[in-house]
């Protein structure tokens, strides 16, 4: 049984090897996509699913760790809305890197790879795991990998990872009735009226029936 | 008379309809109400919108926050079952891999097809529309004109509910009064669009569509639509007052449980049983049309796809409105002695002239839109206006190099954020995360407007179907394979489409979100991405030259008539669904005519 200390060390063996992952390496699957089937072309639409439902989820333990920290570090609590983890988007990132579809299936291996990256450059920098750093230590990290068109070029691939997990955690959270109160979408109510834009909304953009 | 198995159907019928959308429900609206018995066969599954629509389910409770996947291609919620691009055990074939040259087929295997999920877009076509060829010289004329037509798209507005004004616009014809229900309140976006784009000389004004923005006239319209019919007028009174008004909420693409919007489930199909008069057997995928000695069609063939046994159907009159390439399809595959080349083909033009409509999109990020306050904006789901065709004297003129007109769909507005939402937002952030994205979400969600152009195809030789020699369907009836070329008046009208999108935006003080394409082969949509596809059948004024005449019946098999969009001769930017119906129901009016008569 390997102890905390010998994983760190093969984890930092395995970062010093990092700029390559910008490379070849980024291109293998790292975990075979499991072959399950989808929910078929004619699912019961009134039903409500939970991620695992239809399909099983596959992250370890380790990566959902790491998953949970990373959305939570793009979209924290903020003391206007809570954390990206507490409205499900873990198990959403899960639920759709397990997902039996080609979209999903392509962004398999740049979700379980980019997670990896994150644990093994946190290691190389902090002797940390990801989940493990301080606020500051996370951002320091993720400021070299957020935007992909300023990324030097050996954090590339860790940057299209991050813009790409960025989408999936946005999206994740403001689909949810937390992230639409957020937001501030206030629709899917049924109305006896629908009027339209308030009068001194449109009169303060100079927009109306009547402004041309 | 309801929803039967094979075994339960009735021995006799007068008519057998195959398919049960626009077309086919039209079909079996207006010869129910008529008396004439019909027996329709649906390819899909029963659907009972009532029962089955998620009306408020939110994305989180479906799996991938309901985003779209090759078996739900719309997403999770939309009203398609065992249907999209791809139908498992029913393929078709592309003549070529150059991806110019492929055309994607929707289809929908459930009662009621695609009308459970369509954009309720409802245009009429104008008189231009049905005489292009005598206007510039290309395509095809139909043998009708708008005055044949007129009064049946009056009809059709009043029987589904469409909303929307009549602006007296070239081309854009008016209804008659009466028959549009008052346009929805348009939102902040669509205001600022029409400001902006009435500058740039192109027209904005409330668009047309399915959706009932107040209950139907339910005294008024029954003797309207049915005069002198008094059951007719008695069952659609009743179907009126069980349709409730728009609660402003939920997708008109999910299909609608109050049945606000058109769909042949909840419109066409519910008074067409209470007649007594419709039997309908789902899941009854037909191969063909079995020819009688007599040289008049004795019925049809299909599988029960339940039990997987093929089974005869007869009637006195056969329909086809199985969607234009499924009608082709039937006919090409009904090959007998007489027909070689399959029914009703002696032209050889079956299959011939598929079009679909020409689409390209842009969308803008518009700073004006950015912080506004959070208000309801789901409305009627989209197209409160939009911009009908403004070039006619131009391109009369020769001045646009393309000689078709498009018309302009567009929408914004605080939209239900789905798994999509806000993607690519770094893009205005600069690839901002963590407290500041949560702000920048608020700032920049409601901001964007997407343009969708619409385009009219001109009909051409290399755009058509045909049987292929090999591959068939998983019940072993051969299948499709497809021909496809664009000509340069839908690649110069999408680059058009680009350029004009761009100017909108534009002067809305927006961002383009991507490439402005001037390329208009890179700017168009695949064919049969805008699933409008038509022809494959058309009606003309000549046997030589066409399948059928003015009335979609088959010049060669007199009780065989093709009521869907096989038979258009043109495919105008309007879309193509309520002109379906139009002929569907003068169609119809036509047939129980002559049974009476006995000449059918």
């Amino acid at each position: 049984m390997t102890d905390r200390r010998t994983t760190i060390k093969w984890m930092l063996a395995a970062a010093s090897s990092i700029p390559l992952l910008n490379h070849r390496a980024w291109t293998q699957d790292v975990t075979a996509w499991p072959a399950v089937r989808g929910y078929g072309g004619d699912p019961d639409l009134t039903k409500l699913y939970r991620p695992g439902d239809v399909w099983p989820l596959t992250l370890s333990a380790a990566e959902r760790r790491t998953a949970k920290a990373l959305c939570n570090v793009v979209l924290p609590d903020d003391g206007r809305s809570p954390d990206a983890s507490s409205v499900g988007v873990v198990d959403f990132i899960d639920e759709w890197v397990s997902a039996p579809y080609p979209r999903q299936i392509e962004d398999r291996p740049l979700v379980l790879e980019g997670l990896a990256w994150m644990d093994a450059e946190a290691l190389l920098r902090f002797e940390k795991y990801f989940a493990e750093l301080d606020e500051s230590q996370q951002h320091a990290i993720c400021d070299d990998i957020c935007y992909e068109p300023n990324a030097k070029p050996k954090f590339a691939r860790a940057a299209a990872f991050f813009a790409r997990y960025r989408d999936l955690t946005v999206g994740a959270f403001y689909s949810t009735p937390t992230g639409w109160k957020d937001i501030g979408y206030v629709g899917n109510v049924p109305l006896t009226k629908f009027e339209g834009p308030p009068a001194e909304l449109l009169q303060k953009l100079g927009l109306g029936p009547d402004q041309k | 008379m309801s929803i039967q198995t094979t075994a339960a159907r009735a021995k006799n019928y007068d008519v057998i309809i195959v398919g049960s959308g626009a077309a086919g429900g039209q079909t079996a609206y207006t010869l129910s109400m008529e008396g004439v018995k019909v027996l329709m066969l649906e390819a899909g599954r029963k659907y009972v919108p009532e029962q089955e629509t998620p009306m408020f389910q939110t994305p989180d409770q479906a799996p991938l926050r309901g985003a779209s996947t090759p078996e739900k291609d719309f997403g999770f919620y939309d009203a398609t079952i065992d249907g999209g691009w791809t139908v498992p055990g029913e393929p078709y074939v592309q003549s070529t891999s150059d991806r110019h040259g492929r055309f994607a087929w929707w289809r929908s295997r459930m009662l009621g097809g695609r009308t459970n999920h369509w954009g309720r877009i409802s245009l009429r076509n104008g008189p231009y529309d049905f005489k292009p060829r005598s206007r510039d010289g290309l395509g095809m004329d139909w043998p009708i004109s708008y005055e044949d037509v007129a009064p049946y798209y009056d009809k059709v507005e009043r029987l589904i509910g469409v909303y929307g004004t009549s602006e007296g616009l070239e081309n854009t014809p008016n209804s008659s009064p009466g028959c549009l229900l008052p346009p929805p309140a348009p939102l902040v976006s669509d205001y600022l669009v029409q400001q902006r784009a009435r500058r740039l000389g192109i027209p904005i004004v409330p668009g047309h569509r399915a959706v009932l923005t107040q209950q139907l006239d339910f005294k008024r319209s029954p003797a309207l639509l049915h005069p002198g019919n008094l059951k007719a007028q008695k069952i659609i009174a009743e179907h009126m007052q069980q349709r409730a008004a728009c609660i402003w909420a939920t997708d008109c693409g999910r299909g609608c449980s109050i049945r606000a919007n058109y769909q042949s489930t909840t419109v066409h199909l519910p008074p067409a049983l209470a007649t007594g008069n419709l039997d309908i057997v789902c899941n009854a995928m037909v191969s063909q049309v079995v020819l009688g000695k007599n040289g008049l069609a004795r019925g049809v063939k299909y599988f029960d796809k339940v039990s997987g046994a093929e089974h005869q159907a007869t009637a006195r009159v056969i329909v086809l409105a199985a969607s234009a390439c499924e009608t082709a399809r039937i006919l090409l595959n009904s090959k007998s002695a007489s027909f070689p080349n399959g029914l009703a083909n002696s032209s050889g033009k079956v299959g011939r002239y598929i079009m679909d409509t020409v689409g390209s999109d842009l969308s803008g990020q518009i700073p004006l839109l950015e912080s506004l306050p959070p208000q309801n904006e789901d409305g009627a789901s989209g197209h409160a206006f939009y911009a009908p065709w403004w070039g006619y004297q131009d391109q009369q003129k020769g001045k646009l190099g393309f000689a078709r007109g498009y018309h302009i769909e567009f929408g914004g507005g605080r939209r239900m954020p789905g798994a999509g939402t806000l993607h690519g937002i770094e893009r205005f952030t600069g690839g901002s995360y963590g407290k500041k994205l949560k702000e920048d979400a608020r700032r920049y969600y409601g901001s964007f407007v997407g343009f969708a152009g619409r385009g009219e195809m001109i009909p051409n030789e290399n755009s058509y179907c045909e049987i292929d020699p090999k591959v068939t369907d998983k019940w072993g009836i051969p299948v499709l394979r497809f021909h496809w070329k664009w000509s340069d008046h839908e690649t110069r009208q999408a680059a058009h489409m680009q350029k004009t999108f761009a100017d909108i935006v534009q002067a809305m003080g927006g961002r383009v979100m991507g490439k402005v394409q001037s390329d208009g082969a890179e700017a168009i949509a695949p064919g049969g991405f805008i699933i409008h596809e038509v022809g494959g059948a058309i009606m003309g004024a000549d046997r030589q030259t066409s399948v059928t005449n003015q009335w979609c019946q088959t010049w060669d098999v007199k009780n065989l008539f093709l009521t869907d969009g096989a038979v258009f001769a043109s495919n105008a930017d309007k879309n193509p669904t309520l002109t379906i119906m139009a002929l569907a129901w003068r169609s119809a009016d036509h047939i129980a005519d002559r049974m009476r008569r006995k000449e059918l």
